[in-house]
């Protein structure tokens, strides 16, 4: 039986804290990336295109996270597939994170008028050119600060992934706690952990929110 | 694949989801109610400016806002006893939620007295209206108005994540998804329904705020 030290305890969730950060970087990359991909074949597509993205986001924003976690890591290996609560929580939060990110990009290019695209058709520009040259780089700016914003509900979401046994910083809490029979202690720490990773994050959202007001606006 | 689905496993367990609907149901409503009441304390006191209260709902809120909820309610469950505060699941899941929802409903209540026109609050002075009168009858109602629709997305959110409850036994939808699968080893089936459980139940929920929405602001318009 040895004993823990504030220090112990505190160097143990750091190097938890790790997977957390690597988790949240990848689903939010990851996420971010179909999130476009979404976005691209909505505002192109046909109505049973966007009925589908739709549904979609509906599935994702209007059930529980830790229920999309648990679908895909009791339901991949029904089809053969033998998952890890790595792949299973990565999979899980890309999956919720693009529905997220896609509508909130969604409102970004529907704020650009609807003159910039006549403008841009009428020069003959195809698809591909009007997203790629007159609107992403106007919807960009907007959408950077909910972006920004919305990297932190990723972050928090991580700490879901602890329930499918995936040793990130809440589940090491938990592993510590039953150790040490010190909660508060080891949760207060977990929670400044957090704190410190989310609320950088959200003043730099905010930040941004004031410096591109005028381009909303 | 030789895996052959069952969802009438689930069946003779029909009970403990109907239990879990009505727990879940009870956290939401409750700790929407409350929440949305501090919400609405949370955004006077900020909006207010007065100085040493302000930063301290300030501080509350960003603490809240930047940590996880399941984080939040293990500190209240696991860790406040060490304080000598002892709750029941019951009461730690509905008080976490309260918390959480305060919180997030205090920034967005803020947003909406903050909205109104400052000519309308001049107009109540002018009337000798004093400062709680002003809140009651000018402020809160046009501000909540205009904030509902995100007001009603969050309250729906913290529905969502009442999942996470499970985790200290509460005995909510999760737990008793959580139980049946321990029962009789069908967990896709299982999380597959109750998916689909609170898919409808998020759906009707964002009704019902949207009719109370209606009956709340709009019968007042030509009063």
């Amino acid at each position: 039986m040895s004993e823990f030290s504030l220090w112990d305890i505190v160097y143990n969730l750091l190097l938890a804290a790790r997977w957390t950060v690597l988790l949240s970087l990848t689903a939010f990359v990851l996420g971010g990336l179909v999130g476009l991909l979404l976005l691209m074949v909505r505002t192109a597509g046909n109505p049973w295109v966007i009925r589908l993205v739709r549904g979609y986001v509906e599935l994702f924003q209007g059930t529980p996270l830790l229920m999309q976690l648990f679908i895909v890591f009791f339901g991949l290996p029904l089809i053969g597939l033998d998952v890890s609560p790595w792949v299973a929580a990565t999979l899980g939060l890309t999956l919720f994170t693009s529905a997220f990110l896609t509508e909130i990009w969604r409102g970004c290019v529907e704020s650009i008028g609807k003159g910039q695209w006549e403008a841009s058709a009428s020069l003959g520009m195809n698809f591909t050119q009007q997203m790629r040259y007159i609107v992403l780089p106007q919807a960009l700016r907007i959408a950077v600060p909910p972006t920004v914003g919305f990297s932190v509900q990723v972050v928090k979401g991580t700490a879901v992934a602890s329930i499918i046994g995936f040793v990130e910083l809440t589940k090491a809490g938990t592993m510590i706690t039953n150790a040490t029979y010190e909660p508060f202690t080891v949760y207060g720490c977990v929670a400044v952990m957090y704190f410190l990773i989310c609320y950088p994050l959200s003043l730099f959202a905010r930040h941004l929110e004031g410096k591109f007001r005028h381009v909303a606006r | 694949m030789a895996y052959k689905f069952d969802f009438g496993a689930i069946v003779p367990h029909w009970q403990l989801l109907f239990d879990g609907v009505i727990l879940t149901t009870e956290l939401t409503v409750i700790g929407a109610v409350v929440g949305v009441g501090l919400g609405i304390m949370g955004a006077w006191a900020r909006a207010s400016r007065a100085p040493v209260i302000s930063q301290i709902v300030g501080v509350y809120v960003e603490l809240i806002r930047n940590t996880p909820f399941l984080v939040q309610l293990f500190f209240i469950f696991f860790g406040l006893p060490a304080l000598g505060v002892k709750l029941t699941e019951f009461q730690a899941a509905v008080l976490a939620m309260i918390v959480n929802l305060g919180a997030y409903s205090t920034e967005i209540i803020r947003a909406g007295i903050l909205a109104i026109p400052q000519g309308q609050i001049e107009a109540a002075q002018s009337l000798a209206m004093n400062r709680v009168q002003i809140f009651r009858y000018v402020v809160i109602l046009p501000a909540l108005k205009k904030i509902w629709p995100a007001l009603s997305s969050q309250i729906v959110i913290v529905m969502l994540g009442s999942s996470v409850c499970s985790q200290i036994a509460a005995e909510e939808l999760t737990f008793g998804a959580n139980y049946i699968q321990a029962l009789n080893f069908r967990a896709f089936e299982v999380y597959f329904v109750v998916t689909g459980l609170y898919l409808v139940m998020s759906i009707l929920l964002r009704m019902g705020l949207k009719v109370l929405g209606n009956f709340l602001f709009e019968r007042r318009r030509h009063v």
